[in-house]
């Protein structure tokens, strides 16, 4: 008879240490990547500076593109790669781009090792940390893209052809510029028109009437609001400009600097209170907590729910969804006025840039990565990413001909009407964790499923604010 | 004529231990000296901060839930899913009515319950998560829609949304997908159990209960511990990290319930840009780990049987 089974003991204790071994995966593949040194860093010899070329790329050198292949995917990029070759014939295929989901896990080692690539859309889930590039001195500022004479117009400089914004959102606090925003995105309360129709009902634009609808709504059995409970720093695309429009943009300023109390102020309790009311009266669809982006944008898209805080990647996201119902008619709302006392008019809205490019500062090739932006900032690059994805870019107009999308199209008069009132809230970018993981997740999620009053909520917040502060590894930001 | 013996044995040895050191040990030295540094993932510029990194954890909350949630799943995924492994096995090898001529056998239809069970193996972890994920959205997800086919349209939990119960949601996923292997683990180990051990049992008159107890799990120790080890090596590492990852709020949350210490390793890494800090948390796993083993080995310490 054999024992009762294949192992001994001693076989045991040493598959339990190989197992042990095993276990801590993620060390070895930091480990893998770190300390190759520097190196690297030879630039390709610069070009002839002329009035087509003004950033002096080396007409013969190649480019080394990675594009985030995420809402928008990378067919823009790849027609500008059209264009660029185009104005640059020697450069025929030397110019590679390639697209990814994992934007920091394959350009990691490329980062350490001193040769990254000459552009990079550095977007997603697996965003490198700006501060943390800027602090390591890891870019390269583009301050000479934006000098140069934009590709249309060739008397306007490319900085003045952007939206206004856009340029700022691209500084860390000094004069350079890091980070090119190439996309424009409309952040509010989006919803049916159709919908709306069919409760006799328009936009509302007082917090007042904002209530009154969903009460006629929970008459019908329709949710008046539904949100990603699994990503609720969804909340703060309504949230933040609604704050706002009560206390007056320097509110979410002194937010975003981390004052001390910045969150204790009146303006933050009044719409945490509005949002909360919506939960107790029972206006937000019932399991919103458990739902991710996707379903919470689905149930919107059958009708269950009128109002979803969203951005307007939206539109291209759930088209499949959205066309299902003919009369949808896709729109964007700005926040309701809470009270005539507002600071800040019906309109206030939030919009900004996103798909953030950067040119590695130990590329090979940086003029060239600038070229390309500024051939993706001309009217025809432009042109052909708002028709593929729907949604507008960084430069100022470019929707001249062409007809836009509903959601675009309401996207684009709420930005007119919204004129110089435009608020622009930086925690997302600034402190990523601080925003989705400890404002979003642990404050708002908790508040909007019932788990925690608004005065709760806005003590937990602000001590995780005051955490940040104090946390000496976090790189800090002013504006 | 011994000198020559042992280069013999050096020569095969050689290049097992070259291999070693390089995947094994030299990840283990370079990720304690990482720990060590200020390194952020995203430039090789770093410098040395001492135990700065560990300092700062023992301050850091979130770490202590990850690490509660961590021993959480640790203790318990193992109990669970070794418990339901060992009896749907019992129950297919040795728990059926008696039948003529063979002195034990499964219940009625074991064979194809064997491959049933095996079904979740088959599957990738990333799409069972998914599976349960729709079964758990609380707006038309499958769990909600048959309390309220059932009459209990007032039970209405928020599932992955809930603090309270999120963890368990997951853990619950992870028992699915894991407990197939045990019970064919499981019923390997039982077929090589002498028949007459049965036999004898059943003549003194042994209920299935007795026999599980005095025959089976004594003779299945080993097996069962080994299935432990595995089972709290997977509670600890990637696998809870996938399962994570994909089902819960935020990831991690809500409100941390779900954070686990493989997670946060990802989360300061590739997130937050703090890579030397998130060895630490990695060199922190490993202790955690170490622990586990040795626990296990000192409590699984008996007696063998030889038959």
């Amino acid at each position: 008879m054999g024992s009762t089974s294949e192992f001994n003991r001693r076989d045991l204790v040493k598959r339990a240490a190989a197992l042990g071994i095993v276990a801590i995966p993620a060390m070895s593949v930091l480990t893998a990547c770190a300390g190759a040194g520097g190196g690297g860093g030879d630039k390709v010899e610069k070009g002839t500076k002329s009035a087509k070329n003004p950033l002096a790329v080396n007409e013969s050198a190649g480019l080394d593109v990675v594009i985030f292949d995420g809402g928008f995917g990378d067919k823009y990029a790849k027609a500008a790669q059209g264009e660029y070759t185009k104005a640059f014939p020697k450069a025929e295929g030397k110019v590679k781009l390639s697209s990814t989901q994992k934007i920091q896990s394959t350009l990691q080692p490329r980062f350490n090792g001193g040769n990254p690539p000459d552009l990079v859309d550095n977007s997603g889930a697996e965003q490198m940390d700006f501060g943390t590039l800027v602090s390591k001195d890891q870019l390269t500022d583009l301050t000479p893209l934006f000098d140069a004479p934009s590709i249309d117009d060739p008397s306007k400089k490319v900085r003045d052809t952007l939206r206004p914004g856009v340029l700022e959102m691209g500084q860390f606090g000094g004069k350079e510029t890091w980070v090119l925003y190439y996309a424009y995105t409309v952040y509010g309360v989006w919803y049916s028109k159709g919908n709306l129709q069919k409760l006799d009902a328009e936009y509302p634009e007082t917090w007042d009437d904002m209530l009154a609808l969903c009460a006629k709504a929970k008459k019908r059995g329709i949710a008046g609001w539904t949100y990603p409970g699994k990503y609720p720093y969804y909340f703060p695309f309504s949230l933040y400009p609604f704050i706002a429009k009560i206390g007056g943009a320097e509110v979410l300023r002194r937010i975003d600097n981390l004052e001390p109390n910045a969150w204790h102020d009146p303006a933050v309790k009044d719409a945490f209170n509005a949002y909360y009311e919506l939960y107790q009266k029972g206006y937000v669809l019932k399991g919103s907590p458990g739902l991710d982006h996707l379903q919470s944008q689905n149930a919107w898209a059958e009708g269950k729910a009128l109002f979803i805080p969203n951005g307007s990647w939206v539109e291209n996201e759930s088209a499949k969804q959205i066309a299902k119902d003919p009369n949808f008619q896709l729109a964007v709302g700005p926040p309701s006025s809470l009270s005539s006392s507002d600071k800040m008019p019906y309109g206030t809205l939030w919009a900004s840039g996103g798909e953030p490019y950067i040119v590695p500062k130990k590329g090979r090739n940086s003029e060239g990565g600038m070229e390309l932006l500024r051939i993706m900032l001309g009217k025809k690059s432009s042109q052909n990413f708002i028709e593929q994805v729907s949604s507008l870019t960084s430069l100022d107009g470019g929707t001249e001909g062409i007809t836009l999308p509903p959601g675009l199209a309401s996207a684009q008069q709420v930005l007119k009407k919204a004129g110089g009132n435009i608020v622009n809230p930086r925690m997302q970018d600034w402190y990523v964790a601080l925003q989705k993981e400890k404002i979003g997740v642990g404050a708002i999620g908790e508040m909007m499923a019932g788990r925690m009053t608004p005065d709760e909520a806005i003590k937990k917040i602000q001590k995780y604010a005051d955490d940040t502060r104090a946390d000496s590894s976090v790189t800090k930001y002013k504006r | 004529m011994q000198h020559g013996k042992y280069r013999f044995i050096a020569g095969f040895l050689a290049v097992p231990l070259a291999i070693y050191a390089v995947f094994v040990i030299s990840p283990f030295v370079q990720a304690i000296y990482y720990s060590l540094t200020d390194w952020t993932g995203l430039s090789s510029d770093m410098k040395m901060v001492g135990f700065d990194n560990y300092a700062r954890l023992l301050k850091d909350s979130v770490f202590w839930s990850a690490v509660g949630n961590s021993v959480t799943l640790l203790l318990l995924l193992p109990v669970v899913t070794l418990s339901l492994g060992l009896f749907f096995a019992f129950m297919l090898n040795v728990g059926g009515r008696r039948r003529k001529k063979a002195v034990i056998g499964g219940v009625r239809g074991s064979g194809t319950y064997k491959i049933v069970y095996f079904f979740p193996q088959v599957l990738s972890v990333p799409i069972v998560a998914l599976l349960f994920q729709f079964a758990y959205n609380p707006e038309s997800g499958a769990l909600n829609a048959l309390f309220k086919a059932i009459g209990l349209g007032q039970v209405q939990p928020d599932w992955l949304g809930d603090p309270q119960i999120a963890l368990w949601c997951v853990m619950a996923a992870m028992v699915w997908a894991n407990v197939g292997f045990y019970v064919v683990l499981f019923s390997a180990g039982m077929s090589s159990i002498p028949k007459d051990f049965y036999e004898a049992a059943l003549l003194d008159g042994a209920n299935r209960i007795n026999t599980f107890f005095r025959i089976t799990l004594p003779l299945l120790w080993d097996t069962v511990q080994t299935g432990w080890i595995y089972m709290g090596i997977l509670a600890l590492d990637v696998s809870a990290f996938a399962f994570v990852q994909i089902m819960s709020v935020g990831p991690g949350g809500p409100d941390y319930s779900t954070e686990v210490l493989p997670l946060y390793v990802y989360q300061k890494t590739f997130r937050d840009g703090q890579a030397g800090y998130a060895t630490a948390i990695g060199v922190s796993l490993l202790i955690v780990t170490l622990i586990f083993s040795a626990i296990v080995m000192r409590l699984g310490r008996r007696e063998r049987l030889e038959f």
